[in-house]
């Protein structure tokens, strides 16, 4: 690694403040960004560490009955207080192993937006509200492609906003050697529609599978999704799975999301 | 330079760290703790794992800026009182647990986590529990009958058997 300072501060204003100076980069729970900095893949001068900002942690209802996720919470902290969510709550409880989840972060995920991590796909299947210090983003306005969102230099995700649907699940094919999404998906079915959300599949990251909510909105059953497919063009290839496989995987882990949704 | 102090063991130690200290290189070099083993150094082996404020955590993917305030277990504060071995480090022992040993304080300690909050675990917890330790030698089972001993349950006749 290179050289750097740490800064822990204890508010989410003393943190915006840090980051102002050039090259400073926010720390969450470093399960991405440590093993990055050790691969010299990036060199900031400071570290703003967010793990001791309190009010950036926890998980609360607010008043129109979504539930409230701080940008701090730990995946770990998520699987075991999320439970009036239950589709994210298990995705929670499945993301790497039990010693990243007691420091990974839900607003590290969302900032990241690696291509085949899970929280992308709760975010945008549950149309999630990303807050920061300074605005308020809507989930289908957020990602935009591999390991870009619309989070400005500095900018810090304090809290996500989650409408709670009807019901819903999240199916991973674990890749089994990283323990990321090879493919998944994320099924949410609300009063208003069903929401379906892929991740681990697209070169341009997380996306909704529009036809399958059509589908899915006028019948909720596996049934109604027999003969949709996507195209295996512009998905991720790679020697753990090709495009066409990935594609068909997306049918897969859709059919079987529907199936286990409660 | 910043000063770090932090309960280790139940003693408070105090040190000097740099913002790229690791936790692990902080208890292996500073410490000289070198019972926590660092196999990988990309949060994939396990074999780091400690307990940060009674959770498990991989030290390597941890600073020891961050540990300022904390309370720290590794494996050296696994032992009784009287320097034997405790009861998941005996469970290890009589099952054969291990072989060349160097994942086994980071299966130790991810036991000692687990057991915490889950005292009498199936076997299939344990092996999910253990997603994030690897062992190179053992082939697992024993791990998890160790497991499943230590927490007083029969120990199965495991899958592949
Ligand atoms: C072995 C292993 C297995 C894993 N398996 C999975 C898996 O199955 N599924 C999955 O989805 N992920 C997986 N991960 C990744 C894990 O979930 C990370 O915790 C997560 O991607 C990043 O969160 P973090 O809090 O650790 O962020 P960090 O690593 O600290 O930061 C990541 C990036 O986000 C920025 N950042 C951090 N917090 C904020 C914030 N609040 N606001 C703005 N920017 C911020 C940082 O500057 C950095 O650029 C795995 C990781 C490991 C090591
Ligand atoms: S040395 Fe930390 S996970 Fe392998
Ligand atoms: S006993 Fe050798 S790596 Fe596990």
């Amino acid at each position: 690694m290179y050289s750097f300072d740490i800064q822990r501060p204890s508010t989410v204003a003393d943190a915006v403040a840090a980051l102002a100076t050039d090259e400073a980069q926010p720390l969450g729970g470093g399960q991405t960004l440590i093993p990055t900095l050790k691969q010299r893949l990036a060199a900031p001068s400071v570290l703003v560490s967010l793990s001791g900002i309190a009010e950036m942690k926890g998980i609360c209802t607010g008043d129109d009955g979504s539930l409230c996720i701080g940008g701090g919470t730990t995946h770990a902290t998520v699987a075991a207080e999320a439970g009036a969510y239950l589709g994210l709550a298990s995705l929670a409880g499945n993301i790497g192993d039990p010693a990243v989840r007691n420091r990974g972060t839900i607003g590290g995920s969302l900032a990241n937006n690696d291509p085949s991590a899970c929280y992308p796909a709760a975010a945008l299947a549950s149309g999630a509200t990303i807050v920061t210090n300074s605005r308020e983003i809507a989930a289908d306005d957020y990602f935009q492609g591999m390991f870009a969102t619309a989070l400005e230099e500095g900018e810090i995700v304090t809290e996500v906003r989650f409408p709670v649907p009807e019901k819903s699940a999240y199916m991973k094919f674990e890749q089994p050697a990283s323990r990321f999404a090879l493919v998944g998906v994320f099924v949410a079915k609300y009063a208003d529609g069903v929401r379906v959300a892929v991740t681990g599949a697209s070169e341009e990251g997380v996306f909704r599978w529009s036809e399958a909510e059509a589908a899915l909105s006028s019948n909720f059953s596996a049934d109604a999704l027999e003969g949709l497919s996507v195209s295996g063009d512009g998905m991720i290839s790679d020697l753990h799975g090709s495009g066409a496989y990935r594609a068909h995987l997306v049918g897969v882990m859709t059919k079987r999301a529907v199936v286990a949704a409660r | 330079m910043t000063k770090v102090t932090m309960t280790v063991n139940g003693k408070s130690v105090s040190g000097e760290v740099k913002g790229n200290t690791l936790l692990s290189d902080f208890l292996r070099e500073d410490l000289r703790l070198t019972g926590t083993h660092v196999g990988c150094d990309t949060s994939q082996c396990g074999a780091c794992v400690v307990h940060v404020n009674g959770e498990a955590v991989k030290s390597c993917t941890m600073f020891a800026a961050e540990a300022d305030g904390a309370e720290v277990g590794t494996i050296e504060g696994q032992s009784n009182e009287d320097g034997s071995l405790n009861v998941i480090q005996q469970a290890f022992q009589d099952h054969h647990g291990l072989q060349c040993g160097f994942c086994t304080p980071g299966m130790v300690m991810s036991a000692a986590a687990l057991l915490k909050d889950n005292p009498k675990p199936s076997e299939a917890e344990i092996r999910d529990y253990l997603e994030g330790n690897i062992c190179r030698c053992t082939g697992y089972h024993n791990i998890v009958k160790a497991i499943m001993a230590a927490s007083g349950q029969d120990v199965p006749a495991v899958a592949a058997e």
